[in-house]
């Protein structure tokens, strides 16, 4: 799945690049903003994406990519921006910002951040929406649910086959809070005390999970029992049809921002669209469409989201508390970066 | 490097013969016809291999840090185990289940024959990504082939058939058995019938015929198939990404996973040159057996 993803976007970056050379002259507004794909970029298309296009003019191509810090980073070191704006975790947006890939924003241009709490924003991003990594089972082969990650590292009293993401991005805090680490203690991480702990349930884990979509099949399909999740994810494999639940008790809060690519091919227009994204209108809609938190808390008071909708929401007050919030600022340091490469050895032994 | 050498037929005393003349006017058509493919093959292939081979010794300057990592690090070691093991395994098995095909193919009536042939070759052209999710969906625990196992009782709890070895297994031979049919059936097509007839009438068992004169001259069909399919599998990708749970990591996966990791071109490049190193030498090597052009069917 990811290679089909990485497959689109050489073939996108090239079409479009073809594209792009040859419309340079009309001078309309139009951007590539890419985002993760599945049922969250389906989402967002209708939320978000479609109403810029009829209410700023601008056009938007989407593209997708599970994990866009590679294509960031390429596009950035060989001066070849396809992408204008990218929806990805704050970490790549700071990470790149440090190394120049990602352009600073003038905020005096993005007025619709002004109603933006400090801590939803940073000098290369703004917040866009906010998940959770939460735990999902489907019902189908379950005698008892499980409620939270020391459930599911407890294969005796929940028989049952189980997949993890293939990242250490809230999979070593998940392991953390199955050892007992309190979720208001996870930082800085104990990253060989997480690593122990997932190595013990090494064993029973069938698939390492590598795309959102890929979780979602897992979980229809009922080929695994029980599994690491994006709450939207799971919601729209029940709506499916799915005999499918979740828990928020010690989910990973995350979120993702907007951000956008240094030297992009259209500057100009990537502000603009950057502004009207998070924009509290059109952040309201968002919850109608997906089970995810508006970035601009400013949404809440468009009256647009009904009390019912706010309490699925992952960032609701009495969600959130189940929950630990993830420390972008901890995965971009050093130990961070370091635990992300331990990562793979983990995986290859 | 892919200036082409054309033996030269020039010697003093025949600069007048007339048809030495023809044979360079017609070895200039020939160069000039070529340049064309040529300089293709040079700027798409040469010229970005050329680049990955830089860049592998390559970070803030001359390193040799990406080959230290590959010889050091245990997990690149395992990783290529992991991935010669498959690539036998599935030559092994392309191997079991192609021959019987591509036998039936030349001893078929030519209309049964056609069909099995496009049999063989309908599959290969259908995409390798939908053929891979086609495996899952089978083999999957709810799937088609656990269903039908345990139906007949053959087992009571699912099997596990794919996110794993086996599942990657399973979906490479199927990705991979035209090459290995297509090569076995061009070297049988052309062992001649009439040997096969002089071997019965001296008395041999049809098993002796086989054995005796049949598989012998199949030999450079059966080297040249498994050179391609194990040299395809070294490189397969796709396949296990999504067949093998994300726990059976091939040397390709280090390739991309080393780009994600360390967002460093050098040190994927390191394990694609070695990678490309490996296939070269198993080209070599089985070139002293049979001739490349063979493998490749161009004759």
């Amino acid at each position: 799945m990811k290679y089909r993803n990485r497959l689109y976007q050489l073939m996108g970056c090239t079409f479009l690049s073809a594209a792009l050379l040859g419309t340079n002259a009309s001078a309309e507004d139009k951007v590539t903003f890419v985002s993760q794909g599945g049922a969250w970029q389906d989402a967002q298309t209708v939320a978000i994406l479609d109403p810029i296009t009829e209410q700023y003019g601008i056009e938007i191509m989407q593209d997708s990519a599970p994990d866009a810090w590679p294509m960031i980073k390429t596009q950035g070191t060989t001066g070849q921006a396809v992408w204008d704006v990218v929806d990805t975790p704050p970490l790549n947006c700071v990470r790149g910002g440090q190394q120049g890939l990602i352009e600073e924003i003038d905020y005096a241009k993005v007025p619709n951040a002004s109603s933006m709490p400090d801590a939803y924003k940073t000098p290369y991003s703004v917040a866009y929406e906010f998940y959770s990594s939460v735990l999902a089972y489907n019902k189908d082969n379950l005698e008892k649910v499980p409620s939270n990650w020391v459930d599911f590292w407890d294969v005796e009293n929940f028989p049952g086959k189980r997949a993890l993401r293939n990242h250490p991005l809230a999979t070593l805090e998940a392991a953390l809070l199955a050892d007992g680490v309190a979720q208001d203690e996870l930082y800085p991480l104990d990253v060989d005390r997480a690593f122990a702990k997932l190595e013990e349930i090494k064993p029973h884990i069938t698939t390492w999970w590598t795309s959102g979509g890929q979780s979602a099949q897992l979980l229809f399909d009922g080929e695994v029992d029980m599994l690491m999740m994006w709450n939207g994810r799971v919601s729209a494999a029940v709506e499916a049809g799915a005999n499918a639940g979740m828990s928020y008790d010690q989910g990973i809060l995350q979120s993702t921002h907007l951000c956008m690519i240094k030297d992009s091919p259209n500057p100009e227009a990537a502000v603009k669209f950057l502004n009207a994204a998070i924009s509290p209108d059109l952040q309201a809609n968002l919850p109608l469409h997906i089970d995810y938190g508006p970035g601009n808390p400013a949404a809440f008071d468009t009256g647009k989201i009904s009390e019912e909708i706010a309490k699925t929401l992952p960032s609701y007050p009495e969600n959130a508390n189940k929950q630990a919030m993830m420390s972008y600022e901890w995965w971009a340091s050093e130990k961070g970066e370091a635990a992300e490469r331990r990562w793979l050895e983990f995986m290859q032994q | 490097m892919s200036t082409l050498t054309i033996p030269s037929t020039e010697s003093p005393t025949a600069a007048v013969d007339p048809s030495v003349k023809l044979l360079k006017r017609e070895q200039r058509t020939m160069q000039m016809l070529l340049s064309p493919a040529l300089a293709v093959v040079t700027l798409l292939l040469v010229v970005p291999l050329g680049w990955l081979f830089l860049q592998s010794f390559y970070s803030d300057g001359f390193t040799l840090e990406h080959y230290a990592r590959i010889f050091t690090e245990g997990i690149y070691w395992k990783t290529f185990a992991l991935t010669f093991k498959i690539s036998i395994i599935v030559t092994i098995a392309a191997l079991l289940l192609g021959y019987p095909v591509a036998y039936a193919i030349t001893r078929l009536p030519r209309r049964w024959s056609m069909v099995v042939l496009a049999l063989v070759i309908v599959p290969f052209w259908t995409s390798i990504l939908v053929r891979a999710y086609a495996w899952l969906v089978l083999l999957q625990r709810s799937g088609v082939v656990n269903d039908t196992l345990m139906g007949i009782g053959l087992t009571d709890s699912p099997l596990s058939l794919v996110h794993n070895e086996l599942g990657t297994i399973i979906a490479t031979v199927h990705i991979l058995l035209p090459f290995m049919v297509l090569p076995l059936y061009s070297t049988m097509q052309k062992i001649p019938n009439d040997l096969l007839m002089a071997g019965s009438s001296l008395g041999a068992s049809p098993f002796m015929v086989f054995w005796r004169v049949f598989f012998p001259m199949s030999m450079s069909g059966v080297i040249a198939g498994s050179t391609l399919v194990f040299v395809l599998c070294l490189g397969f990708y796709i396949t296990p990404e999504l067949m093998g749970g994300g726990r059976t990591v091939m040397a390709s996966m280090l390739v991309s996973r080393n780009i994600q990791l360390y967002s460093d071109w050098g040190a994927a490049s390191a394990v694609s040159v070695v990678l490309l190193v490996c296939v070269v030498l198993i080209f070599n090597i089985v070139s002293r057996f049979v001739p490349l052009e063979k493998i490749l069917g161009s004759k």
